[in-house]
């Protein structure tokens, strides 16, 4: 039998080797900008922890992109432990338990703010790069980070509606059509309370950072007036649905946007004229990290002008280095989703740190707003009956079984 | 009639809700598009681009090394602790048992948190007692501590599939060998060990399969590491690469096989004890 699994072990492993790539194309050289000692480190056996958003690098396994950690790895001689996550709030969760150390990650723009505020990020040498100063002038200064101490950023967007022409008559250039009836049951709408508290505001003509509770339940009342004509609360469904040809309207992401029309042709993306979301990913590097001095050579790496390309030709986001932008292809550079006309982002906002207590009246009133049904009165009844109903069906299987017992013994 | 055909229906719609997910996912992982929908045309791509990922191998390879080093360490102390549990008296087994049998119905949730509070506190103690750039205090957050909460959890398991078949065991057998002149070591390798192995492997076994499966539990205690549910999970905030479904297809396979062969070799035990 020994023989079988031993036989069956080297089919398998010829079966993988069959599927391994055909011709292995090296996809770990790259061309970076003279005069810059990246090989200080190279006997130092460093290893460095980065920390980024799940597909949010350039990773060369279709053969052409560039293998972004391999080639770091090949030219400086330290190695990358490069982990994922999926939120904001479960990476700011990670470093604050002190369950994890970590030398680079890439948060979101509020995300910044906050971690700045709490003193969890470390000012960073810029001496160490110089390549910050191919980052265009217009990404930098934001209100994360005034004076451009702590981050250096990775990629920007912003927010826009995407819908589908065959299924939309109107122009789309107003928040107001995600709440036009003439559409019930083909609206789609952002699954978290930021984003969506964000729109409502905006239609109602304010900044769409909430200032105090108020502005939460005014936004929540456009919301729950919306709700009925949701089809679904989505965030990644939201690629099969509009490219499946399900739903008419939805907001989302440009970077997004730009692959699900490459999907669907009949998609279309249009920015609102009460303005929108902007924002910044950004490189930072904790303050508690070993390597501060590699994970600021890793960042400068990032921003060279072929990574920087790579990365933003990879994940789809445009790239705030100036050099990349300008080195993409042609389709791409003149894509006026991607690198929009000035006058689209002149009426955008970043999101801002909020309050705890603004944030916590914001996540429940959201909540209630998302479970809230049609009919009246919560549902704050169902639990106790629920618990209720167990401890009968306990004790009426208890009961029973006891009789059954003595019958039995009997 | 009626019944019969209802009974049909029923195991159908059964398996069907069993093994269709499961279908969908091989066959989607030979799409062209990325899109989950629509089927454009068969590829092999997926699979290329899955061998050449760092980050999803290097996960697995974590995944799969964790899983056997966690099983082999809890199959070996879990067996020690049932044989001594075995040898206690009804009272004291009865607690240590029941004291075993809690971190199972305990939400893994809870586990996880607390066993990460746990290192945490570890963490900072060792970087008091010995200074911060001692090599353990940098890195018990990541593998050490992943390789610990796993075999923690997966101790109970080993617990409570050696101690029933060693009750099961006659314990004359151990004595007998005993008076045959074999020393308690001889005994219990020679004589008891044999006896209680089918367990000891099964449970070996049933801990490799939790220790893959291990969300929760990993998520938390991971530090700065990776295993293969944690970086598929963070990979769903934007579309998920068929990659994965590529890795699930072959995942599903190579289980498949094992349990395929595993029943053969079982059958043709049963067909070799029936001739003779």
């Amino acid at each position: 039998m020994k023989k079988n699994i031993a036989a069956l072990s080297v089919v398998l492993v010829l079966l993988l080797g069959l599927l391994a790539p055909a011709a292995l194309a090296d996809t770990t050289n790259v061309e970076v900008a003279p005069g810059y000692d990246y090989t200080r480190f190279k006997d130092d056996r460093i290893t460095l922890n980065v920390y980024n958003w799940g597909e949010y690098i350039s990773t060369g396994t279709d053969g052409e992109s560039l293998d972004v950690n391999g080639a770091f790895e090949k030219l400086t001689g330290i190695k990358v432990n490069y982990t994922m996550f999926d939120t904001n709030e479960a990476m700011y969760a990670k470093l604050k338990s002190g369950g994890a150390n970590y030398d680079v990650i890439i948060p979101s723009d509020y995300m910044i703010g906050k971690m700045i505020a709490e003193d969890m990020l470390a000012e960073l040498n810029f001496a160490n790069i110089p390549n910050y100063s191919m980052i265009g002038e217009s990404y930098k200064s934001q209100a994360y980070d005034p004076d451009n101490r702590y981050s250096v950023p990775y990629t920007w967007g912003y927010v826009g509606i995407i819908y589908n022409t065959t299924m939309v008559d109107d122009v789309v250039d107003s928040w107001d059509i995600l709440w036009d009836e003439n559409y019930s049951g083909d609206i789609l709408m952002f699954d978290n309370s930021r984003d969506a508290v964000g729109i409502a505001l905006k239609k109602l003509g304010k900044s769409l950072n909430p200032a105090n509770d108020a502005d939460v339940d005014l936004a929540m009342a456009e919301l729950a007036a919306q709700k009925p004509l949701v089809q679904a609360y989505v965030m990644d469904q939201i690629f099969d649905k509009m490219e499946g040809g399900e739903a008419a309207l939805a907001p989302y992401y440009a970077g997004d946007a730009i692959q699900m029309i490459a999907e669907n042709p009949d998609l279309a993306f249009a920015v609102p004229k009460e303005g929108t979301n902007y924002f910044v990913d950004a490189m930072c590097v904790p303050v508690d990290s070993a390597n501060k001095e590699a994970a600021e050579m890793y960042i400068n790496f990032l921003c060279e002008t072929q990574v920087a390309m790579e990365n933003s030709l990879f994940i789809g986001y445009s790239t705030p280095q100036i050099m990349a932008e300008a080195a993409m292809p042609e389709e791409v550079k003149d894509d006026p989703i991607a690198y929009p006309p000035e006058s689209v982002l002149q009426n955008t906002e970043t999101f801002t740190v909020l309050p705890q207590e603004l944030n916590d009246h914001m996540d429940k009133a959201w909540g209630d707003m998302r479970s809230s049904s049609s009919s009246e009165g919560g549902i704050g009844w169902v639990i106790p009956v629920v618990l209720v109903a167990i401890l009968l069906v306990v004790v009426l299987v208890v009961v029973i079984g006891k009789q059954r017992k003595a019958r039995n013994d009997y | 009639m009626v019944g019969k055909v209802l009974k049909r229906t029923y195991v159908v719609l059964l398996f069907s809700f069993l093994y269709i997910p499961i279908a969908v996912m091989i066959a989607f992982s030979f799409n062209q598009s990325k899109s989950r929908t629509l089927f454009t045309g068969f590829t092999l791509d997926w699979y290329a681009q899955l061998f050449r990922d760092d980050a999803v191998l290097s996960a697995l390879l974590l995944s799969i090394v964790l899983a056997l080093v966690s099983a082999a360490i809890a199959t070996v102390i879990g067996t020690m602790a049932a044989v001594g549990i075995n040898r206690m008296r009804r009272g004291p087994r009865g607690v240590v048992m029941t004291l075993t049998y809690i971190p199972i119905v305990n939400p893994e949730i809870i586990t996880g948190v607390s066993l990460m509070l746990l290192f945490v506190v570890v963490k900072a103690g060792l970087t008091m007692l010995v200074g911060s750039d001692s090599w353990l205090a940098q890195n018990l957050l990541g593998i050490p501590s992943l390789l610990i909460a796993h075999i923690t959890f997966n101790l109970p398991y080993v617990l409570f599939n050696v101690a029933p078949k060693l009750r099961q065991m006659d314990y004359r057998l151990y004595e007998a060998a005993l008076d045959l002149g074999c020393n308690s070591r001889q005994a219990f390798f020679k004589v008891v060990l044999p006896e209680i192995m089918p367990a000891v492997f099964s449970s070996f076994l049933i801990c490799l399969t939790y220790s893959i499966d291990d969300f929760t539990i990993s998520y938390f205690t991971a530090g700065n590491q990776q295993t293969l549910p944690i970086a598929i999970y963070a990979m769903t905030r934007k579309k998920v690469s068929p990659e994965i479904n590529a890795l699930s297809a072959i995942m599903f396979v190579v289980i498949l096989a094992i349990i395929l062969i595993a029943n053969y070799r079982e059958s043709a035990k049963n067909k070799k004890k029936r001739h003779k």
